[in-house]
């Protein structure tokens, strides 16, 4: 594990807000060289802190209108097979997040749908019918806050 | 409204994230310029929100994460504002999410280790205001996570 400094966490602050700032850019803002900021990114790309991007868009604007997150526990009769239910439930397109945990579910999932008719569709003929699948809890997302974390 | 060339360049925007403007618009069939013109025109008009990078704090050294599932008291007419406003201050969530359902809000709580979370657990999360109900789910693995829609 790299250490960082108080100008790496400078950049991984910014970079959280803005992903696409260029080298240049984002040196203007930290009073850094453009080489000396290009350096200091592919150092923390390297060490696997900066993981790529994440694209957010107003999914209401473009026709899904419902997300939901469903707690999924896996039937405790038969053996059940955690590759087969993950394999099925990764290739589902309306599936975003599929998380193995440890507690009341075996899986936590978040599905968009159009709206909630769309919604009961993908729950019945998709979710419903995965290899294994037990008890089932919906939660409709409202409002959805992504912080900055231990950065300061 | 977004026409039918839109979504297919949020489709593989949205797919592959770390595409340029010049290879997403050969994979959207259009050129480097209509593409460029079309994501300012989707900025613009809120449809993309944000471009982030994704900080993996596994790697940063906090290799645990856990889940929390809240249950307000709802008597208390503020108590969402309140639970919210007191959950922003704690640098170790890193997602809040309101919800409708058997849960109220569910928060993503990250620390070095299971000491480090207890000691957060006990003196930050446990004090947040109005809570009724709490359970917690530790993750084990992240399997999927993706943007994509089905456009």
């Amino acid at each position: 594990m790299i250490d960082l400094d108080d100008t790496d966490r400078a950049i991984l602050r910014a970079l959280a807000q803005e992903g696409g700032l260029s080298a240049g850019e984002l040196g203007r803002r930290l009073d850094l060289s453009q080489p000396a900021t290009w350096r200091r990114v592919r150092r923390l790309e390297e060490a696997g802190i900066l993981a790529g991007n994440r694209v957010e868009v107003d999914r209401a604007a473009l026709g899904f209108g419902v997300t939901v997150f469903l707690g999924v526990k896996l039937a405790t009769r038969g053996r059940v097979s955690l590759e087969d239910f993950e394999r099925a439930v990764v290739a589902i397109p309306e599936v975003q997040v599929v998380q193995h945990v440890l507690g009341l579910f075996d899986y936590r999932l978040r599905v968009v749908a159009r709206d909630i008719a769309d919604f009961e569709r993908v729950l019945r003929r998709r979710i419903m019918t995965l290899p294994g699948v037990g008890q089932v809890e919906a939660n409709v997302v409202l409002t959805e806050e992504r912080r900055p974390g231990p950065l300061a | 409204m977004p026409d039918d060339t839109d979504r297919r360049l949020l489709r593989h925007l949205l797919t592959e994230p770390k595409l340029g403007t010049a290879e997403l618009a050969e994979r959207a069939g259009v050129t480097t310029a209509t593409c460029w013109r079309r994501l300012e025109r989707l900025r613009a008009e809120g449809v993309i929100r944000k471009q982030e990078a994704v900080i993996d704090w596994r790697a940063l050294g906090y290799a645990v994460e856990v889940s929390l599932r809240f249950t307000l008291d709802k008597t208390n007419p503020r108590a969402f504002d309140e639970f919210l406003a007191a959950a922003r201050e704690v640098p170790e969530v890193v997602t809040i999410e309101t919800l409708l359902g058997r849960v109220d809000v569910r928060l993503s709580v990250i620390a070095r280790d299971m000491g480090h979370y207890q000691q957060v657990y006990r003196s930050r999360i446990l004090t947040l205001p109005h809570i009724a109900e709490l359970e917690a789910l530790m993750l084990i693995a992240t399997i999927k996570e993706s943007e994509a829609l089905p456009l």
